[in-house]
């Protein structure tokens, strides 16, 4: 199905809490905010009631999976789109793991194309960081950076650059296009056949453990390097409270360091693999319940920039298997936003306004996105999401867009619908359907 | 229908009644006619992905001697090997009608999710580094026909814990009934949380020997130096193995034991190992009166009297 | 935690009063009766089998056991010969056991002297259906070749549904199907009485109706 990007009609959106703010009007016409304020009317705009209804700028995921090219089985990239609308996205990095790898312009051009076709969501895809994910040969970075998707987002994600050397010089080398380096901290040798994170559960369970400072060495050893070489760090899935506290450290030493959390790492913790089901097996490990207090405290504060999903669709049959014979990965684009209400706005951490910045305002600046994460204001592009905070939904893996149905969240009530996405003023998602 | 999948899964009361009815089915095992009509009409199927003739062997012929129809489905030459998943595995024994599955299989867990799979009680025969509960049951079954009771025993398991099944349904059932056990290894093969275990620790096994009424030795793979486990065999032997002096060093009437295969020179010696106070033999010819008895309780009656609720 | 440590010997035994049962019941023998019962069994014994030769008792647990055990003491002071004696559990041979969960063994305890040959006397409190009779003939003959099998009973209460017929009966008690029999042995119970009350009903008892 192919989409015209502007829009051809105006909507006028009323009552809308922009941000969690007063209720307003919103106008939007040939894709930009028209106009913003109260008792606003327009003859030819399509009304839309969003009493009660919280405005956020569309949400941007910095991490997500769409599989496509290599395993469409499982996601395409069309579906991906559909399915970061329907979690209120307007713009999703795609991962560069797919297969072939997204190390060439040729292939990012490819999935930035499908993106665009797919009219959904902008993809924005992230260059592989070495030729294969090998993690020995840098890809041509500067290639993928030029090319028509510009590129600006480089990562090995699900493999870790843990060569320190390779990785100084790819942190030297994006500053050349003020790119940035999405690290996957994972030191190979400390988690060979790891299965989940190292602890009381793991021991019992006799599944080979993840130790957290497998993670965090990698972390405190980028955060150095990115400090000597002057350039720009992006901390993929942060997930333990170890983490948390170097990031600080890092931050409050002037490093330029960003992080992201996932929200299942936000309230899902290493208990649940006691049943076994690999629904629960994803990398990074589910960690413990005092990390996932680090973690929401992070976020909460600073120290973690923003909330990506790391999106990961699986066929059926790769969790349908033995813990240890099972895909790690979980889907996330359309529960990301209630989670993050569940655990963050609902306890008080983070307010409304936190939430567009921790999920579109922030993720856009360390993508250098330069059309998304823009504040709800006149002139800006119409990147909207409708949500209703007040609602309340189970979650049905049948009824969602992903082509995948490996969600942790299988029968939980959650908080929150998305209602409406408007990517640049044309709805995506209306009334809670897909466009 | 309920299954048994870790040795935890079993109550004080439960385990003692598993004991029991071994002790009973051993005592009438020397008869003219060494079947029992129990299991008459029952299919028990041995799902083996793992090469153990030994525990195989044991479960086929505890089966076969309560009369079940035994079906032997390992990974070697069957549709396992030809990449079917154990899912489906699984609904194939369902669909044959299995009443029990005994489950062998390299990874943690898969007994966990076959019970989730098929309606027949799963009865875990090892899984990976898990748990392997019969084996405990055999091993305690032994400790108490030896010294007469299991309560209050001091029990020391020596070698590779962190890679063992037999450690952690060990301690869990030890435990369960009372016995003191202390797990004695190098620290690199002692999980991380084990000071969380319902147990203590040494990395002393000399310090450890002289307090012991059974010592349990655990096969240790010379493979894991690779892994920088241990430098050598030959140290490990040094400081971990039970050799003639430091089994002269065992208090009188303390037993060693050992869940097999042996490595001799590597963690036990062979004159320790076929010394009277061995009970590694006895340890097998037990295995099949338990295993009688697990499988009566779980598939005598209309429901097990034993293990853990599956779902 | 479902299997019962004490298993009931014969059908249709209900839990007597003493284990809890607090319902209206009475007494239909008293300890001496049920000596005096003993005492004549033991006669008829030696009667039938030449001075009790090559006899061998079997109780049958749980309240068979301590019967045969006195019936052997009774017959040894009359006679002055050794009477060997045993238990012969039946759990794995009985027909009910898919209708409870599995219960736990009862003792088998076979006398040095074995069973092959020997004029085998199965023991027991109260016969019923037969079903426990059916099922002791089962697991004896696993045991070995007696050359004849004869049946001893304290109480036979009726309402038999196999062709199985006792050689001594301590006492014929007409009874209805309502009703339960217990017979408490000193032994296990700390006296000694045959108990009548009202039926309650147990796993497996429906064909018993």
């Amino acid at each position: 199905m192919h989409k015209t990007l502007e829009a051809e009609s105006a909507y006028l959106i009323r009552g809308a809490r922009i941000a969690g703010g007063d209720p307003g009007d919103i106008l939007i016409r040939d894709g930009v905010i028209a106009d913003i304020g109260t008792g606003l009317t327009a003859d030819d705009a399509e009304p839309v009631d969003a009493e009660g209804l919280i405005a956020l700028p569309g949400l941007v995921d910095l991490h997500t999976h769409l599989r496509e090219p290599g395993r469409e089985d499982a996601e395409t990239v069309a579906s991906g789109a559909r399915a970061a609308a329907m979690g209120g996205y307007t713009a999703v990095h795609a991962m560069a793991n797919t297969d072939p790898v997204a190390d060439t312009a040729g292939v990012v051009e490819q999935v930035w194309r499908l993106g665009r076709e797919s009219g959904h969501c902008d993809v924005q895809p992230v260059g592989a960081v070495t030729r294969g994910l090998d993690g020995r040969h840098l890809a041509e970075l500067g290639a993928m950076a030029d090319s028509v998707a510009r590129v600006r987002v480089f990562s090995d994600d699900g493999m870790c650059v843990s060569d320190a050397l390779l990785m100084r010089r790819a942190l030297e080398y994006v500053k050349a296009f003020d790119g940035v380096v999405a690290q996957h901290a994972q030191e190979p040798r400390l988690t060979e056949g790891a299965q989940m994170n190292e602890g009381v559960v793991s021991d019992r369970l006799g599944l080979t453990g993840w130790p957290a400072v497998a993670e965090e060495a990698i972390i405190a050893r980028d955060c150095l390097l990115t400090e000597h070489v002057g350039s720009r760090l992006h901390v993929c899935h942060v997930s333990t409270k170890g983490s948390v506290q170097i990031l600080r450290w890092a931050k409050g030493r002037g490093c330029d360091v960003t992080a992201e959390v996932t929200p299942h790492h936000l309230l899902l913790t290493d208990e649940l693999a006691e049943t076994y089901d690999p629904i629960y097996k994803v990398n990074p490990p589910l960690r413990t319940a005092e990390d996932v207090h680090a973690l929401r405290e992070g976020l909460a504060d600073g120290t973690i920039d923003c909330v990506a999903t790391d999106h990961a669709p699986h066929p059926i049959e790769a969790k349908e298997a033995e813990w240890a014979n099972a895909a790690m990965g979980m889907v996330g684009l359309e529960t990301a936003l209630s989670v993050v209400q569940h655990t963050m706005v609902d306890t008080g951490m983070l307010d409304w306004a936190g939430v567009a910045d921790r999920m579109s305002i922030a993720p856009a600046r360390i993508g250098r996105l330069t059309g998304h994460g823009r504040p709800i204001a006149v002139g800006e592009p119409a990147n909207v999401t409708l949500y209703d905070a007040g609602a309340k939904r189970d979650i049905d893996p049948a009824a969602m867009a992903s082509k995948s149905r490996n969600t942790p969240y299988q029968g939980m009530r959650v908080p929150g619908r998305v209602v409406a996405t408007f990517l640049r003023g044309a709805p995506t998602v209306l009334k809670g359907k897909i466009q | 229908m309920r299954h048994l999948l870790s040795a935890g899964d079993l109550t004080r009361d439960e385990a003692v009644l598993v004991l029991d009815t071994a002790a009973e089915l051993a005592r009438i095992s020397g008869r003219s006619v060494k079947k029992f009509p129990t299991l008459r009409g029952r299919t028990v199927v041995n799902l083996f992905y793992e090469d153990s003739t030994r525990t195989r062997t044991s479960f086929e012929l505890a089966a076969k001697r309560m009369s079940a129809d035994v079906i032997n489905f390992s990974a070697k030459g069957s549709s396992v090997s030809k990449g079917e998943s154990l899912k489906d595995t699984a609904l194939t024994l369902q669909a044959m009608g299995a009443d029990g599955v005994v489950i062998r299989h390299g990874s943690a867990g898969s007994a966990h999710r076959l019970a989730g799979w098929v309606d027949g009680a799963v009865l875990n025969a090892g899984d990976g580094t898990h748990e392997h509960p019969t084996q405990a049951l055999l091993d305690v079954y032994t400790m108490r026909e030896r010294m007469g009771r299991v309560d209050g025993l001091r029990v020391a398991i020596v070698g590779d814990i962190l890679h063992s099944r037999v450690a952690r349904s060990n301690v869990l059932l030890l435990h369960t009934l009372g016995a003191e056990v202390t797990l004695v290894a190098p620290p690199t093969l002692m999980p991380v949380s084990v000071p969380t275990w319902p147990c203590a620790v040494s990395y002393d096994l000399d310090e450890v020997l002289p307090k012991s009424d059974v010592v349990m030795m655990l096969r240790v793979q010379a493979e894991r130096m690779k892994d920088a486990f241990f430098p050598t065999a030959r140290e490990y032997s040094r400081r971990y193995g039970l050799d003639r002096d430091r089994f002269a060093r065992l208090q009188d009437g303390a037993i060693v034991m050992h869940p097999g295969p042996m490595v001799r020179g590597m963690e036990i010696s062979a004159e320790v190992a076929d010394s009277a106070r061995s009970t590694v033999n006895e340890q097998v010819t037990n295995g099949v009166s338990v295993r009688m008895a697990v499988l009566y309780l779980l598939l005598g009656g209309s429901g097990s009297a034993i293990g853990n609720q599956g779902d | 935690m479902c299997a019962k440590k004490v298993s009931d010997s014969d059908e249709g035994v209900g839990a007597p009063p003493g284990r809890g049962d607090l319902r209206p019941t009475r007494a239909v023998l008293e300890g001496s009766e049920i000596d005096r019962a003993l005492t004549r069994i033991a006669h008829e014994v030696l009667e039938r089998t030449k001075g009790g030769e090559d006899v061998t008792l079997l109780g049958i647990p749980t309240r068979g056991v301590p019967l045969a055990r006195r019936l052997a003491e009774r017959i040894e002071r009359v006679e002055d010969r050794h009477i060997p004696w045993g238990s012969l559990d039946i759990t794995m041979y009985r027909d009910d056991l898919r209708m409870a969960p599995a219960r736990a063994l009862g003792r088998t305890e076979i006398p040095a002297e074995g069973i092959d040959g020997r004029v085998v006397i199965l023991v027991d409190d109260v016969l019923f259906s037969g079903r426990s009779v059916r099922a002791a003939l089962d697991a004896l003959n696993d045991l070995g070749r007696p050359r004849a099998v004869q049946l001893a009973i304290l109480v036979d209460r009726g309402h038999r549904r196999l062709p199985i017929r006792a050689d001594y009966v301590g006492k014929n008690l007409p009874t209805s199907l309502r009703e339960n029999v217990a017979v408490l042995l000193d032994e296990l119970d700390g006296r000694d009485a045959v108990l009548i009350g009202p039926a309650r009903p147990r796993p497996g008892e429906e064909d018993h109706r």
